[in-house]
């Protein structure tokens, strides 16, 4: 297994760096180094002198990624993509163009992130399975039908109403809990427990409609039936034996997502006032700040690469028959 | 509930799993401790988990039976938790009070911000969303007076508002009246009032030494810091004149990128051979570090004594005193930059940028962008007064109720950042919020607008005690005709005629009324109210699109426009000579959905005098592009003052400063040499009816050559709530929270007033739920009765 990490692994560097050689191109496609220089020194009274300034101290003034004029290897490194580049396989992810540290910025940021992510994910996991056994078991029957309706319905609603709508209900005429807002410790739970509770009811549709034709699927095979001719009570045979079998098409949905919980949501964050990174990379390019839409994507990808690992290793644990070669 | 749990009784039996003896799960459920210790929650976890994801050890599972068991067990666990969590988190205020309980009846201000802000030291700071802090934590020698129109300057840092004299070339003090040509150099001397003090800060800590007591941080004092409220020792020094010198020299530091420094360099003696030395300096500095400005000398700033410093200035630029009123020319001590420069604080996010060092009312204590920024009250603020006189009328508007008494009022402020609008909007209905300004979605819910125009609260806001205070900014958003174009630009009659008759077709009224609410008023030139030459009534209506109809200006007829049209060539919308349709195209960033309605608005507008609009969005760097290079036809343009000189405006329509070729503001690219003339006579008069009368003069002028399509002066509506006090429109000043005040204890009542939780909501879904549920569970019991199995005991290794 050791192995197929480091294998792994190592296929992952071509990929990052095609990630960031991809972003870079996207990135400067649309912005030059002279628009971001703008952006950063404000629309009134700027000159050009100040736009080479500017360009100079962020070492935005060197060529893109080929450097004509230098010679051997510095053809290629002294360049603003090798400059920008490099330090980010050593997670060092530099200053974003006000001058603030990125990497300080990350690590403040993701624990809100993750203060709402992680309940989402875990609880809703529950939720939706426990929902989507149920809508099994009660398959064919009135309770199955209103579960499959519900989620339907569920699934239907765009999830700015689910917030809106929550706030409105719940903050503004019941008068539960704030709006929005965020605090550390223990106080975060009262501005958690909202958009967590409109995180795991907006993700109920879609996951237990997903999950239900796993285990309907399931059911249907032999060994269940032979559980059931043993006698088994109806429930152990879902919860013992349906559920464990599924667990591989569940593991492929889920698994590769626990590292993206750290990316934050967008939506959500805003809505709610809760500093994540959620609208990090968003406000980054509308700044067109180069250097935070770099390490967040690069953060991104190297996430998403562990998350599909993980889902390889998880495999192996659900499944004896697995092996990891 | 009494005894063991199963789940631990069958672990411990069979050695299914390891579980902490002693621990029981039942146990937890037993004393419904929130807080269970961590083993506890271990074996929560293990129990909830492990049959779902482990394979079986010694081939057997935890009973299904148990794992139900435990899952009720631990769910109801999970539920009393949770209530016991809100109750804890919810205190015992209201419960959707996001502030700390006990805060409610604190003489606190909330606010919000939307955008964070990305600079906060004052030579870099320049957006409206930075001034909110810097304007209260700095202090220049000069600010405007808070109640008086037209706004006027006082002093603040300074002792009186210095009154420049000149020099000639070779230095000789030149009388007051020394005639312009003569003028070399505009000497300022401005006096700083002895005994102000800087807030704490701990780059003024000293040892028992006198030695500066954390001057050379090193890693292992680094690893205890994370933020200035680490640092355990603070001081603070007085205010010396110096310290404002050091900051004009570092408007000229070129890794600040300060934003007035292009324009400085062109006033301030010295400023740009300074930066070049100060470049030069850098690069033999190899490796980066701290520069010390004090080892340099500027020529044109020069240290009389200790609190006396004298800024020389190039020829005449009577505008150079407003400048002193904003934060570019705040005082920084130079040990707190040398402070800041350390190794190790930058990559803590500890810079003057985000943590300002200022004399004024407030410091700020907790920088945290992503979530809240609070001011508190500087203890060692110099004071100062209420103003005992305003403009007519701020008596009766009570408005001078606290002449006379030391502000600030208020000890702390809190500003969080609400990205979004609706929940700001309904935080400040809540009485969450002292203040907002009104978004679109939420103006008919606030506002209501008369038949005769005038916009009053609605019956909701009047019953909760919400004021309303209105005021035209001093602001203009206008569109502009690209006078390098071949169509639409160029001085000849013709293209007058064809942007007059344009500017008559743009119904500004209607823009107004319908995409703005009705806040703002069609501009009728260059300059807004509040600005020295702005002129009402019927003697400010702009001539070549008004006409004074009963009292009140009036837009002429489409017919007008037509005739117009047809004299430059263009009848019905058709270029006489070839008979092909006229187009025109306009420039704009706005491609979202709001922005489309705007556009097809503005295409009929066109449409009304038989011209065809072509709208070409692009991006914001595009669009500049196009700006710089002239390529654009027609665009949509907006300034904020800077300042309240007319000047402000007129340098926007100055050709030298034409965007094309010269980089400068004057988008259209406008040029008239009797503008230029005119322009460069009038910004060094002061103001008076001299100054008014060429005012005059230059206005009639771009009235008749029509650079612009005036557009609109936007006007600013805020709403604040009745324990809200002193709320005046200032356009200019950026410090006035010092003049605020708070009745915390009327706000403190009607919040718990407005706020009671409503609960029978959760027992009715509870109810429904059961409703639910019942049903569900007599048919489980059916199915399995119908099985035959419901009381078959199930066995291990089944």
């Amino acid at each position: 297994m050791l192995a197929y990490i480091l294998r792994r692994s190592l296929y992952a560097i071509p990929i990052l760096i095609g990630v960031n050689l991809l972003t870079f191109w996207l990135f400067f496609v649309v912005n030059s180094p002279d628009d971001m220089a703008r952006m950063q020194l404000g629309a009134k009274r700027v000159t050009p002198e100040a736009i080479e300034r500017w360009k100079v101290d962020q070492g935005y003034d060197k060529p893109l990624l080929y450097n004509a004029e230098a010679g051997g290897v510095d053809k290629f490194t002294n360049t603003i993509f090798f400059d920008k580049s490099v330090s980010l396989f050593v997670f060092d992810f530099g200053t974003a163009d006000d001058g603030r540290d990125i990497g300080y910025d990350i690590r403040q940021r993701m624990w809100p992130s993750l203060m709402l992510a992680i309940p989402v994910f875990v609880i809703g996991l529950l939720v939706t399975i426990t929902f989507a056994l149920l809508m099994a078991f009660f398959r064919a029957t009135y309770v199955d039908y209103a579960g499959v309706v519900l989620c339907v319905i569920l699934m239907s609603i765009s999830a700015l109403f689910y917030i809106i709508g929550g706030q409105y209900l719940i903050s503004k005429l019941m008068h539960l809990v704030p709006i929005s807002g965020y605090d550390g410790g223990l106080s975060a739970f009262k501005f958690l427990i909202l958009p967590v509770a409109i995180g795991i009811i907006s993700g109920i549709g879609a996951g237990s409609r997903w999950y239900r034709t796993i285990f309907l699927e399931e059911v249907n095979k032999d060994y269940v039936r032979t559980a059931r001719a043993k006698g088994l009570p109806e429930r152990v045979v879902l919860f013992k034996h349906v559920l464990k079998n599924a667990m591989i098409p569940i593991l492929t949905g889920v698994v590769v997502t626990i590292p993206m919980l750290f990316m934050g949501s967008l939506i959500t964050e805003s809505f709610f006032g809760i500093p994540g990174l959620g609208s990090y990379t968003i406000d980054a390019i509308r700044a067109q700040d180069f250097g935070i839409v770099r390490a967040m994507v690069f953060l991104g990808s190297v996430l998403y690469i562990l998350g599909l690992l993980l889902t390889d290793l998880s495999y192996t644990l659900v499944d004896p028959r697995v092996r990891l070669s | 509930m009494n005894g063991v749990s199963t789940c631990a009784r069958r672990g411990d039996a069979d050695g299914g799993w390891p579980v902490v003896a002693g621990s029981g799960l039942c146990r937890v459920w037993a004393d419904y401790s929130p807080f269970p210790p961590a083993e506890r929650m271990r074996g929560i976890f293990r129990c909830l988990t492990f049959p779902l994801i482990m394979p079986p050890r010694n081939g057997s599972l935890c009973r299904v039976t148990d794992f139900m068991r435990c899952i009720r067990r631990s769910g109801q666990w999970a539920v009393l938790s949770a209530v016991a969590l809100l109750l804890a988190a919810c205190g015992e205020g209201a419960w959707n009070d996001p502030y700390p309980h006990g805060e409610s009846a604190q003489n606190i201000y909330y606010s919000s911000f939307s955008l964070r802000p990305k600079h906060l030291d004052p030579a870099r700071s320049y957006s409206s969303n930075e001034i909110v802090f810097t304007g209260q934590i700095y202090e220049p020698p000069l600010q405007y007076h808070y109640l008086k129109r037209p706004y006027a300057l006082i002093p603040l840092a300074a002792s009186a508002v210095p009154e420049p004299w000149f020099e000639d070339a070779q230095g000789h003090r030149l009388p007051a009246d020394a005639p312009e040509e003569q003028i070399a150099h505009s000497v300022y001397e401005i006096h700083i009032q002895p005994g102000i003090h800087y807030q704490p800060h701990p780059a003024f800590a000293q040892d028992a030494a006198g030695q500066p007591l954390y001057a050379n941080l090193d890693t292992v004092a680094l690893e205890r810091i994370d933020t200035l409220s680490d640092f355990a020792e603070s001081g603070s020094r007085e205010l010396v004149a110096a310290d404002y010198v050091y900051q004009i020299k570092r408007l000229a530091h070129p890794k600040l990128h300060s934003p007035i420094y292009g324009l400085m360099a062109e006033y301030i003696v010295g400023l740009r051979a300074f930066a070049k030395t100060l470049n030069t300096a850098l690069d033999a500095q190899q490796g980066g570090g701290h520069l010390d400005l004090t080892r340099f000398d500027l020529s044109g700033v020069e240290l009389v004594d200790r609190y006396t410093y004298r800024i020389r200035v190039n020829g005449l630029y009577p505008q150079f005193i407003y400048w002193l009123a904003m934060p570019f020319f705040a005082p920084v001590p130079p040990e707190v930059d040398a402070f800041y420069a350390q190794p190790g604080l930058q990559a803590k996010n500890i810079s003057l940028d985000w943590y300002p060092v200022g004399t004024g009312p407030y410091m700020l204590s907790i920088n945290n962008p992503n979530r809240q920024m609070v001011m508190e009250r500087n203890p060692n603020f110099h004071g100062e007064t209420y103003p005992g006189e305003g403009e007519p009328g701020d008596r009766e508007a009570g408005l001078l109720r606290d002449a006379g008494k030391p502000i600030p009022f208020i000890d702390k402020v809190v500003y969080s950042l609400e990205k979004e609008s609706i929940p700001a909007w309904n935080k400040f209905l809540q009485g969450y919020y002292d203040a907002s300004g009104i978004a679109s979605d939420s103006f008919d819910q606030a506002i209501q607008v008369s038949s005769q125009g005038e916009a009053a609260l609605t019956d909701d806001m009047r019953k909760k005690g919400i004021q309303l205070v209105t005021g035209v900014a001093t602001s203009l958003f206008y569109m502009g005709f690209n006078m390098t174009d071949p169509v639409v630009g160029g001085n000849a009659e013709r293209a007058r005629k064809l942007r007059r008759a344009i500017s008559i077709a743009i119904d500004y009224e209607e823009f107004i009324s319908i995409f703005q609410n009705g806040r703002g008023i069609p501009a009728q030139g260059p300059l807004p109210p509040g600005i020295f030459g702005y002129v009402e009534g019927e003697q400010g209506i702009n001539p070549y699109v008004y006409d004074w109809v009963d009292g009140r200006p009036q837009r002429k007829p489409i017919s007008e426009a037509r005739r117009l049209l047809a004299e430059a060539g263009y009848p019905n919308g058709r270029d006489a000579k070839t008979g092909k349709p006229l187009i025109i195209h306009l420039d704009t960033t706005g491609a979202g959905p709001d922005d489309k309605a705007r556009m097809d608005w503005m295409r009929k507008q066109f449409a009304k005098i038989d011209l065809q609009l072509v709208v070409r969005a692009t991006d914001y760097n595009r669009f500049q592009e196009k700006m710089r290079k002239g390529t654009a036809q027609l665009f949509q343009w907006g300034w904020n003052a800077d300042y309240p000189d007319p000047e402000n405006f007129f340098f926007l329509l100055y050709g030298p400063n034409a965007k094309v070729g010269k980089n400068g503001e004057n988008a259209a690219n406008y040029e008239s040499p009797e503008f230029d003339r005119l322009f460069q006579r009038m910004k060094n008069l002061p103001n008076g009816p001299e100054r008014l009368a060429v005012i005059n003069e230059m206005v009639d002028i771009v009235r008749r050559d029509a650079p612009w399509v005036w557009g609109m002066n936007p006007k600013q509506f805020s709403l604040f709530h009745s324990w809200y006090h002193n709320v005046k429109p200032n356009f200019m000043a950026n410090n006035t929270l010092k003049y605020r005040r708070i009745d915390p204890e009327l706000r403190a009542q009607l919040r718990a007033e407005w706020n009671k939780p409503v609960v029978w909501p959760l027992a009715l879904i509870a109810v429904l739920l059961v409703l639910g549920i019942v049903p569900a569970a007599l048919m489980y019991r059916r199915k399995l009765h119908a099985q035959g199995i419901a009381r078959v005991p199930y066995r291990e290794n089944d």
